[in-house]
């Protein structure tokens, strides 16, 4: 529902011209087919499996789910009042942001699904690739095109790799999900090291601008941190050597064993020489034979659409004073942005209480008319299940705020400990063993007070409901994962995992954890840094510096006594 | 029961599948690596044009310069979800410059006809029950391509420059 | 699904249109679990999923399962959490899903 006080804006971001909007709409096609075929039984449900699933459609404990693709996070005000109007008139009303920034709803109808496709087609919006053994949606820094911490907005790039990617013919039929990641600073927020993939733009010594890759990070049952495997590429080229890493993994991956197929696995088993060896090999190939080169006129022609805002000059660069709740907020929630009198405002979905990454059909109305107000009409999705307004007036903040006190989006908790990462878990994942939402919002309350939290200061905690790890547990400081001990439910701990640029692997502290002593266990555990810290360290870096004996001690020590 | 699919036309198969163990006939046959690699000289020196049947895991660089001696070259799909004939067949027409008839065989989807036909197969051994009606149409589905492929369509880049 | 269950089972599936939550009874399917046959034993059990199994081609379900149930205080309850919440509906929206009488027809 238009708001008719708000003007909408259009933002800078890619537009489909009629190529774009063609291929979308004869894919919504296509797949309406497969659908009438797999009605009347013509397509198996076997058959038809990794059609829907190349189409974001699940089959879950409930109901379908369908994923829908949010490119790099990034998304119009008419593209959030879309999404508000799906959840509103096919399912229940909310939807969920996910930790590779695409948003789920829980209750779809296999019969509707070609209509949302349709109508998502219509805002140049689709979901195409978000699911099954193909590359998935590009995603990338949420700060991109806002921070001076990077080298240029990776965002054109990621466009480019979505378009290349998009039925490739080669590789739709991978052994496993190819996750692809871009970043363009040091500072990751992207996870880009537990991609599949990921491609950071970089500078040489000469001041050369040019993309590092790296492959092999993943989730899962084995997780692993990704290798470089090309310090440089350059601009021209960076096509070509994506196809030749996608090409060595489609060719040499197993296929025997679902667990063993991801490219993860592959470069562990050959080793990271041995894979560069191969992808170069390829590249060589590829780069002579030249129909994959990116002309310079072509990422210039996709960077133009990405263009900044026209930012107003002349405006106050301090942030107002608007009482001790705006200040709160502000304090972990307000980041710098490049140009002055401009910040960049999380809006964490995290209230305490709240289900992680949800909003309902109205909330993301009020969020659309917030985009257009103050946000030259964009938002960007998070990886943390949170929103980013990417271009705000620091002036503007306090205005900000208070209309999410209003929607309960106004937890001043960006990077806190109640900033938690949960995938949908057993309530509504038909892959799960545990549930992690009801963990999240327990955890969260524990937790609730301000104070507390700035004492614990920076602190992840990521919970998946089982081991494929959507929750991205093996990337928390405190990790949780669910597991299913005899049908009952069971949390493990894992500490010290990083989804920054300084990735590491979280370990398991031991024995599972029932259902009402996972919060304590964490609280006992947060307690120990507390007491063993040295100044200025987060949780982390204690851990680091202490090991797992301390922690692992004080998490059973209840169950000694 | 199947039948052949090639060059968009119902056509017949000239050669017979030959099992490891059987006796070499007179005529066309379709071998195995294994058998391939055992009989070379022999399956070779025959004035008879000669295809290789390749299971999933093995990659067509194996047969090194003898490639373009075989007028066939299928590529199993052992599962429909295993897509690496899709490479197979792609280095077949790039690195490897094969010229010869590529057919896709074994247990794949009409919805992954397209991509087969896009990466360089042009022939298709089909159930009784897919008709060459369904071959066009998959052929037509989607209209434009993002990237470059075997079958040297033009790119969306390239109809968006008017190349 | 892997190995046979001795205690008594119950079949579910989803239905393929809408994906709603279904439960074996008779030679049809009901979408209540409470409204659901009960298998006492293996042998019955395996029978209900074979028949079940036969019936794919109509093409109205996907997925169809045995899963573990016992008797609580005179009500059939599943055994295993997922299956309870299966019947129910998401714990952390009680206000959707079967439990909230949401039942496709």
């Amino acid at each position: 529902m238009l708001n008719p006080l708000v003007k909408p804006v259009d933002p800078n971001m890619y537009r489909y011209d009629e190529f774009d909007a063609q291929f979308v709409g004869e894919r919504v096609n296509q797949f309406a087919g497969q659908v009438a075929r797999r009605l009347s039984g013509e397509l198996t449900e076997d058959q038809f499996k990794p059609l829907r699933l190349m189409n974001g459609l699940y089959l879950q404990l409930h109901a379908y789910m369908l994923r829908i693709a949010v490119p790099y996070g990034t998304l119009s005000s008419k593209q959030m009042r879309k999404l508000a109007h799906i959840a509103r008139t096919y399912d229940k009303n909310f939807g969920h942001f996910t930790t590779r920034t695409n948003l789920q709803f829980n209750w779809i109808k296999l019969v509707d699904v070609p209509k949302i496709l349709r109508e998502l087609a219509d805002v140049e919006m689709h979901c195409i690739q978000t699911s099954g053994n193909c590359v998935r949606n590009v995603t990338a820094d949420q700060f991109a095109g806002a921070t001076d911490e990077e080298i240029e907005d990776p965002r054109p790039l990621a466009e480019i790799i979505r378009q290349w990617s998009s039925l490739h013919p080669e590789f739709v039929f991978l052994a496993r999900k190819f996750k692809i990641a871009v970043g363009a600073c040091e500072q990751d927020r992207a996870a880009m090291q537990w991609h599949d993939m990921a491609v950071q733009v970089v500078k040489n010594d000469q001041g050369r601008i040019g993309y590092l890759v790296m492959a092999g990070g993943g989730m899962g049952r084995t997780p692993y941190v990704a290798h470089v495997m090309n310090e440089f590429v350059e601009r021209e080229d960076i096509l070509a050597y994506l196809e030749a890493v996608l090409r060595v993994y489609n060719q040499d991956s197993r296929r025997d064993n679902i667990h063993k197929q991801r490219i993860k696995i592959l470069i562990n088993t050959i080793g990271p020489e041995e894979m560069r060896r191969r992808v170069a090999r390829e590249f060589e190939e590829l780069k002579r034979m030249g129909t994959l080169q990116l002309p310079r006129e072509e990422l210039d022609r996709i960077t133009a659409y990405f263009a900044p805002p026209k930012f107003e000059s002349g405006l106050s660069d301090t942030i107002p004073d608007a009482g001790p709740g705006f200040a709160d907020w502000a304090a972990t929630n307000v980041h710098k942005h490049k140009a002055p009198g401009y910040a960049i405002a999380t809006i964490t979905l995290k209230t305490p209480g709240q289900v992680p990454g949800d909003a309902t059909a109205e909330q993301m109305e009020v969020i659309a008319d917030l985009m257009d107000q103050f946000s030259v009409g964009e938002v960007r999705v998070t990886h943390e299940q949170n929103l980013v307004l990417p271009h705000v007036r620091k002036q503007d903040l306090p205005a900000i705020y208070a209309k999410l006190k209003e929607l309960d989006f106004a937890a001043p908790n960006a990077g806190l400990i109640t900033d938690i990462i949960a995938c949908p878990g057993l309530d509504y994942c038909d892959l799960a063993n545990a549930r992690s939402i009801p963990i999240a919002q327990s955890i969260a309350k524990k937790f609730e007070n301000l104070d507390r939290q700035h004492e614990i200061g920076e602190l992840k905690i990521k919970i998946s409901g089982c081991i494929n790890a959507c929750g991205h547990h093996h990337a928390g400081h405190i990790g949780i994962l669910g597991v299913d001990k005899k049908g009952v439910e069971f949390y493990q701990l894992i500490l010290g995992g990083s989804g920054a640029e300084d990735a590491s692997v979280g370990e398991i502290m031991g024995p599972g954890f029932g259902e009402h002593e996972i919060a304590d266990a964490v609280e006992r555990v947060v307690n120990v840094y507390l007491k063993l810290r040295q100044p200025g360290e987060r949780f982390l870096d204690a851990y680091r510096r202490i090991g797992m004996a301390p922690f692992k001690d004080a998490a059973y020590e209840k169950e000694a006594a | 029961m199947t039948k052949l699919i090639k060059s968009g036309a119902y056509a017949q198969d000239v050669f017979a599948p030959l099992a490891d163990d059987a006796a070499l006939p007179e005529g066309a046959v379709l071998v195995s690596l294994t058998r391939f690699q055992k009989e070379r000289e022999t399956l070779l020196a025959r004035n008879t044009p000669i295809g290789i049947r390749l299971q999933s895991s093995e990659n067509p660089e194996v047969l090194g310069a003898d490639v373009n001696h075989f007028s066939l070259i299928a590529l199993e799909f052992p599962k429909f979800r295993d897509g690496r004939a899709f490479s197979w067949a792609r280095i077949l027409r790039t690195r490897l410059g094969y010229s010869g008839e590529i057919r896709a065989v074994g247990d794949f989807l009409y919805d992954q006809v397209n991509y087969q036909h896009r990466v360089g197969f042009d022939a298709w051994e089909v159930p009784d029950n897919f008709t060459l009606e369904m071959f066009n149409r998959a052929l037509t589905e989607m209209t434009n391509v993002y990237q470059p492929s075997s079958d040297g369509k033009k790119t969306i880049r390239e109809l968006r420059a008017g190349k | 699904m892997a190995h046979q269950n001795q205690g008594p089972q119950m079949l579910t599936a989803n239905r393929l249109r809408d994906g709603d939550v279904l439960y074996r009874k008779g030679d049809g399917w009901v979408p209540m679990l409470a409204d659901g046959d009960v298998y006492k034993d293996a042998t019955s059990a395996e029978s209900a999923l074979a028949a079940a199994m036969a019936e794919l081609t109509r093409n109205q379900v996907v997925a169809p399962y045995l899963f573990e149930v016992r008797d609580v205080n005179g009500k059939i309850k599943p055994v295993k959490e997922r299956e309870i919440i299966r019947a129910a509906g998401p714990t952390v929206h009680p206000h959707t899903g079967k439990q909230a009488g949401q039942v496709n027809a």
